[in-house]
């Protein structure tokens, strides 16, 4: 059980919490994920990304974008509300070292797990640039935590709404261009952002790191259901991930994959009707 | 064998028994060995292959007091010899014929913590009841004592009761043991270090206990009603129980012991990785490892399709690839989960295949369709990625190989394609990487298996280790033999730390 300390909206469906777990806060890495569970018997097991954790207070923080039913649920916490399963931290870290220059390269969502790599990144020594993107500028989360962090900060929106009107590989490409050209990217957000990332880099041969989020069950090496082919080799995101060279993921695959229970997730969500009431119930926890 | 229905097993019994009962102290063993041996009840096979409810309904109390006066209480019993944690099988049997079943259930406890869950899972044939005399004379292991369904008969009967009762525990040592991982080999350690009146904390990584025996072993063979129980008997003994803890990630397997006092760790963490077969096609959607399938199932209750938030795979046509325990597991799952046709397919004969014979016939019984010397060259996809068959290949018995069994060899040329949606790839597993990748300084052998003597101890000082991440995929009841002798290690370190302490006092 983790009590939920502060939770706060941090854009159109997304949602951060900090989680009382003293435990974790002190062993996770960067890079690292949990798993938890909004009910201890019919609950699906949802990997999050720590976004940051507070050995002091003993918590760490997680952001999620409601996605499907399970998501839906966990919006619906409240601040003082126990989370009945929290697991971790799972994954193995990400390998730290001062690479000199090193891309973080963050997609909507993927801005959450980017951060704590971003942070260590600079504490390893690298000189940091940052860019982040989003559909829309409301979309957009966790700018000034990474502008802080940054040597060097890229803001973009497909739609030109707030920074540059750009995708994120735009200004990844001139980066790659640029003389000396970046010695490391990690790159983490959506597949196909993650894939053009990797597509952008790999002329300029500028190794590139993504964070995958495949679908888990137990997350800790049992199940094989997180299983995403890395040079023509079968790799598990629980344990072997979640990060990995971007130029070696079968990208297309793994999408397919992850489509396994497209159809289920749908009816869920039709049958639960949260749709309908979620926004109504949402108010409600605020 | 076929299916009889349970009421004409259980009326035959009493005919029986009455007859029996009057002379059951000066029968002979040529008249014990004409008593019928007893049928395991069992649900309807059409009925049952749509509810998840346990498949074998256990002896009736006339059943097991024929069966267990058909045990010839040999002096030299191998049936002890042959169970890995020893129980004194004649001693238990002879209550049974007598009527004594708590005295049985007694007997079966000064070994055996968990004899609900062994009566039901172990493989008897192979063990205990392999060279019991009656089932030699009669030349046929399965006409021999059942003392798995006896076992099971003792401890259902006891649990029925409501008063089952709890192991004393020795005052307390002070001492404090941590057991990684809640399956059935940590629970023996936890069982009996707790009972030399240690400190015992068991830290699982799921947010329920009975590991394999949760997650893998399905409802309709192992009901969690009765893992519940055995678990709720070690709360009762003072067992201190930590779920949704990864030990080498929420904490450092060596931090146990400098950061946290624990005096010793066992690590019975389990099997890992499943393998797969490393075909063309083994990446699209709809093939699954038996693991994932029936952890989904099992431990997530996805086969409660409406309630449970984890989803299912819907299948029409389901190939179970394997032939042991847990593909018979997957592919009755997937016919209660509502698949159409299930074949099993196996590239050996029935002869070679791992699993219980008893698995084989239920499976057979409710309509799983085996296809021997079959194995799939590559699985076939649709072009959005989902699978649509298999390309099989036939094969023929060759030599035997390593292992003594005929090697299977590919008929050049005779492949043919199997109409499925549904893979489900039951060929084993590796060890779980998770200790290995964060304790650096453990050995393991190259397949990822902890090293350990014949005292199950490790190379590091104070941690032990048993079960599946030191065998590789066994069973239940090997598991328990692995964690009754650490257990045994752990208690004699841990009384001669106490005994040096006294001294020094």
């Amino acid at each position: 059980m983790a009590k939920i300390l502060h939770k706060e909206k941090l854009a159109e469906n997304v949602f951060l919490m900090r989680l009382e777990a003293p435990l974790i806060a002190e062993e996770r890495q960067a890079g690292q994920f949990i798993m938890l569970q909004t009910d201890e018997d019919l609950g699906e097991r949802i990997p999050l990304t720590i976004a940051d954790a507070d050995i002091e207070e003993g918590s760490i923080t997680i952001i999620f974008q409601v996605v499907g039913k399970s998501t839906k649920e966990l919006a619906l916490f409240k601040e003082g509300d126990d989370i009945p399963v929290l697991v971790g931290p799972l994954g193995k870290p990400t390998h730290l070292d001062n690479f000199g220059t090193v891309v973080c390269v963050g997609g909507g969502i993927g801005v959450a797990p980017l951060h704590p790599i971003a942070q260590a990144m600079k504490k390893a020594g690298n000189k940091v640039i940052t860019i982040i993107g989003a559909r829309t500028k409301d979309l957009l989360i966790l700018e000034d935590e990474m502008r802080e962090i940054a040597d060097e900060f890229i803001v973009c929106t497909d739609d030109g709404s707030y920074g540059r009107k750009a995708l994120v590989t735009e200004p990844l490409k001139e980066l790659c261009e640029r003389d000396p050209k970046p010695n490391l990217a990690v790159a983490i957000g959506p597949p196909v952002m993650m894939k053009f990332c990797a597509k952008t880099t790999e002329p300029y041969e500028v190794e590139t790191l993504v964070s995958l989020n495949t679908v888990m069950v137990d997350g800790t090496g049992m199940c094989g259901g997180c299983r995403v082919s890395i040079d023509g080799e079968p790799k598990f995101v629980c344990v072997d991930g979640p990060e990995f060279d971007g130029h070696k993921v079968d990208f297309e695959n793994m999408v397919s994959r992850m489509s396994s229970y497209h159809e289920f997730e749908k009816q869920k969500d039709h049958e639960c009707n949260l749709d309908k009431e979620f926004e109504a119930k949402l108010e409600e926890t605020k | 064998m076929s299916h009889e229905n349970p009421e004409v097993i259980a009326e035959k019994a009493r005919e029986w028994l009455a007859e029996y009962i009057v002379k059951k102290d000066e029968l002979k063993p040529k008249d014990r060995m004409k008593i019928p041996s007893q049928e395991m009840p069992a649900q309807d096979p059409i009925e049952r292959g749509k509810n998840l409810d346990e498949v074998a309904l256990g002896f009736t109390m006339e059943q097991a007091r024929l069966e267990a006066m058909r045990c010839l209480q040999c002096k030299k019993s191998t049936c002890v010899d042959d169970c890995p944690v020893a129980i004194d099988v004649p001693g238990f049997v002879k209550h049974i014929a007598d009527g004594e079943f708590q005295a049985a259930a007694d007997v079966i406890k000064q070994t055996s913590l968990l004899p609900s869950i062994c009566g039901r899972v172990c493989p008897q044939e192979t063990q205990c009841q392999e060279h019991c005399k009656v089932g030699l004379a009669m030349k046929d292991v399965d006409k021999g004592v059942a003392i798995g369904r006896l076992e099971r008969f003792v401890a259902d009967w006891e649990r029925a009761t409501g008063n089952i009762k709890v192991p004393p525990v020795k005052p307390e040592t002070g001492k404090k043991v941590a057991v990684v991982g809640s399956g059935p080999a940590g629970l023996v350690v936890a069982a009996d270090v707790r009972r030399e009146g240690h400190t015992v904390t068991v830290f699982e990584a799921f947010h329920k206990l009975g590991g394999v025996m949760r997650y893998g072993i399905p409802e309709f063979r192992l009901p969690n009603e009765i893992i519940d129980q055995e678990i709720d008997t070690l709360n009762k003994m003072g067992v201190e129980i930590k779920t949704n803890f990864v030990v080498g990630r929420t904490r450092k397997l060596t931090d146990l012991i400098n950061k946290d006092g624990f005096d010793a760790v066992f690590v019975g963490t389990g099997a890992g990785l499943p393998y797969f077969m490393g075909i063309e096609g083994e990446n699209l959607v709809g093939v699954f490892s038996a693991n994932e399938y029936l952890t989904r199932a099992n431990l997530m209750k996805a086969y409660d399709k409406k309630e449970s938030n984890t989803p299912i795979f819907e299948s029409k046509n389901v190939a179970v690839l394997g032939g042991g325990n847990v593909a018979m597991d997957a592919a009755r799952m997937a016919l209660r989960l509502g698949a159409e046709n299930v074949y099993v397919v196996y590239r050996r004969t029935e002869k070679e295949m791992p699993a219980r014979n008893e698995e084989i016939e239920h499976a057979k019984e409710e309509g799983i369709q085996f296809h021997f010397l079959r194995n799939p060259k590559r699985i076939l996809g649709t072009e959005d990625g989902r699978v649509r068959g298999m390309e099989v290949l036939k094969y023929e018995l060759g030599e035997p190989d390593s292992s003594g069994r005929r090697r299977p060899v590919a008929i050049e040329g005779s492949e043919f394609e199997m109409e499925v949606d549904t893979v489900l790839v039951s060929i084993g597993n590796g060890s779980n990487p998770l200790i290995s990748q964060t304790t650096p300084e453990m050995e393991v052998n190259k397949w990822g298996n902890i090293v350990v003597d014949d005292t199950q101890k490790s190379n590091i000082d104070k941690i032990y280790a048993g079960g599946d991440i030191v065998l590789g995929a066994a069973t239940v009841i090997l598991a328990m033999g692995e964690g009754r002798r650490a257990a045994a290690a752990i208690n004699k370190q841990l009384a001669d730390e106490l005994a040096e302490e006294a001294k020094s006092n």
